[in-house]
């Protein structure tokens, strides 16, 4: 506790399709741009929800926004078709991507 | 001269505030130019709940709420020309044209002429095996219960020629949602299916708009870190569409909530995988190249959206019978109050097993991690967590057996009598649920209809 997370460089948020969810990332500052993207890896990304049976996770940039985009497949346990979640869609998961932790060594 | 149009969003789904078209309206009035609004009132699973309404009443299966919609606005955009676009339709086009007649004439607005487009239901036009055999594109890979609905995304040239036609207001089934947009865009520009770039410019305002509050702070505010204010009144977006591909998106004067960079950035991205590459029935909308520059308070230019040619097949929901979903939630709180969730739920475990209540339920202990968990429990087991405080159980379990479904709620509600000492506010419920996957169906299948009516003929 008290490292930084993400939450405190970007803003996100989450959108489903069946299994699968797109989360986008914003950083709050343009210039965090470039250290997020080094940082905010698809590897990063899949083992984050590995808890959840995430099986890929694909990334996309838009450096105008700028912006990532994540997909990741399978993270939805079904999504409304199957989840017994109670957010079957997924739409809180966005802060859970915010929650990560910045410093890697910080992490459970 | 560059011509602009302006479409103002009414409602970003189903559930949406009934009133908020009302500032939007309000504001429409005082713009030069061609003038839109457009509600969006159709989820993926929401037709098939209506189509099943359908079935059990012919004159039922349309959006449920859209006279509480319609009612507060329909009298001032007859006035003020502004002709309105929505999937109200649902599963019953025809029922709800004949709901907006109702309400025109009581109005005094017997001249009113409504639009009715159709063709997006499958059903009928193709037989259940044929369509069971359509190739999938995402969902199920098969699935168990019975066919309900099959409707394909319309897009925005049936909306044009009713447009075209002199309908003062349009309701369609399913359509893509940037259709209602797109629509309005190719009746008042000409523009036509090769128009790539014109089509990627409506599409992108569609897309931007079609969500209601969520370009404008709603679905945003985060207090301390993105501040919204005034969601109470949160004003709803305005689109202003011009014929070189400009596209400002601000929202009602006088309201709450804000249109800046970063929630417009956030909508654009919302429910969007290859940015590259957003299909719809009009154009793939290419976004990667889009930028956004603030123009003024609550006003931002969005440039650089480029189209390439639509997909050959279009998108079809279908969607079946899913079977029950059933759900319990039972709160302990105070000393020990984790222990005897998590005493709670063993018990629950042991009934299930006992009674043969044998498909894999999820059971969640709120307050220790449940929403962001899976339903193996993993985060919760690997976290600490303390013993006092407030938590709430959750079970949960899916079956295509109404009986078993209710048996798993029932032991929910026994745990009062039966179960650890103190709990308190017991919910729970069994749904019926819906089951959906995507599939691609040949544009020579597809025959979209178009008929205009008015309100005095619609009896």
């Amino acid at each position: 506790m008290g490292g930084r997370r993400l939450y405190d460089i970007a803003h996100a948020r989450a959108g489903d399709k069946g299994n699968r969810l797109n989360i986008a990332v914003f950083p709050f500052d343009d210039g965090d741009f470039a250290a997020l993207s080094d940082f905010l890896t698809e590897a990063r990304v899949l083992a984050h929800f590995a808890h959840r049976g995430a099986t890929a996770v694909r990334r996309y940039e838009l450096p105008k926004l700028p912006a990532l985009n994540f997909v990741i497949d399978d993270v939805l346990e079904g999504g409304v078709n199957g989840s017994l979640g109670l957010d079957g869609h997924g739409k809180s998961l966005s802060f859970h991507l915010l929650a990560m932790p910045l410093d890697p060594a910080s992490t459970e | 001269m560059t011509k602009t149009i302006h479409i103002g969003c009414g409602a970003g789904f189903a559930g949406d505030r009934t009133d908020a078209a009302v500032p939007v309206v309000a504001d429409l009035r005082r713009r030069e130019g061609p003038c839109f609004l457009v509600f969006e009132t159709l989820a993926e699973r929401t037709l098939a709940a209506a189509q099943r309404q359908r079935q059990s009443d012919p004159d039922a299966g349309h959006a449920p709420n859209l006279l509480e919609f319609l009612r507060p606005v329909l009298a001032d955009c007859a006035a003020a020309g502004i002709r309105i676009v929505s999937n109200f339709g649902s599963a019953n086009p025809r029922a709800a044209a004949a709901r907006i007649a109702e309400l025109a004439r009581d109005l005094g607005l017997d001249d009113l002429r409504i639009g009715i487009v159709e063709g997006d239901n499958l059903l009928g036009v193709m037989a259940e095996s044929e369509l069971r055999a359509l190739p999938a594109l995402e969902g199920l890979d098969a699935a168990a219960g019975g066919m309900i609905a099959a409707n394909v995304y319309l897009g925005g040239a049936p909306i044009a020629e009713a447009l075209d036609r002199g309908a003062d207001v349009v309701v369609t089934g399913r359509c893509a949602d940037p259709a209602l947009v797109v629509g309005p865009a190719m009746h008042a520009f000409g523009w036509g299916i090769g128009d790539l770039d014109h089509l990627a410019a409506a599409t992108c305002a569609g897309h931007l708009v079609e969500c209601g509050a969520q370009v404008t702070g709603g679905y945003f505010a985060d207090p301390g870190r993105k501040d919204v204010g005034g969601l109470d009144q949160v004003g709803f977006p305005i689109a202003e569409l011009s014929d070189d591909d400009g596209l400002v998106i601000t929202k009602a004067a006088g309201t709450g909530g804000a249109v800046d960079l970063r929630t417009v950035k956030e909508q654009l991205l919302y429910e969007i995988h290859d940015p590259s590459a957003y299909l719809t029935p009009d154009v793939t909308l290419d976004l990667t190249e889009v930028s956004l520059a603030a123009e003024g308070p609550d006003r931002v230019r969005v440039t650089g959206a480029r189209g390439a040619p639509a997909p050959e097949t279009l998108k079809a929901t279908l969607s079946y019978d899913g079977g029950y979903l059933a759900e319990g939630e039972l709160s302990y709180v105070g000393p020990n109050a984790r222990r005897r969730a998590e005493l709670a739920i063993d018990i629950l475990r042991g009934r299930n097993a006992a009674r043969g209540l044998n498909q894999a339920a999820r059971y969640d202990v709120m307050g220790t991690m449940s929403i962001f968990d899976g339903d193996s429990g993993d985060l919760r087991q690997a976290g600490s967590w303390p013993d006092d405080g407030e938590y709430r159980v959750r079970g949960a379990l899916r079956s295509m057996d109404a009986a078993e479904a209710k048996a798993f709620s029932d032991e929910i509600t026994a745990l009062y009598c039966c179960g650890p000492a103190g709990g308190g506010g017991l919910r729970t419920q069994v749904t019926p649920q819906i089951q959906t996957s995507s599939a691609l169906v040949p544009r020579a299948r597809v025959r979209p209809q178009v008929a205009v009516v008015s309100a005095a003929e619609l009896t």
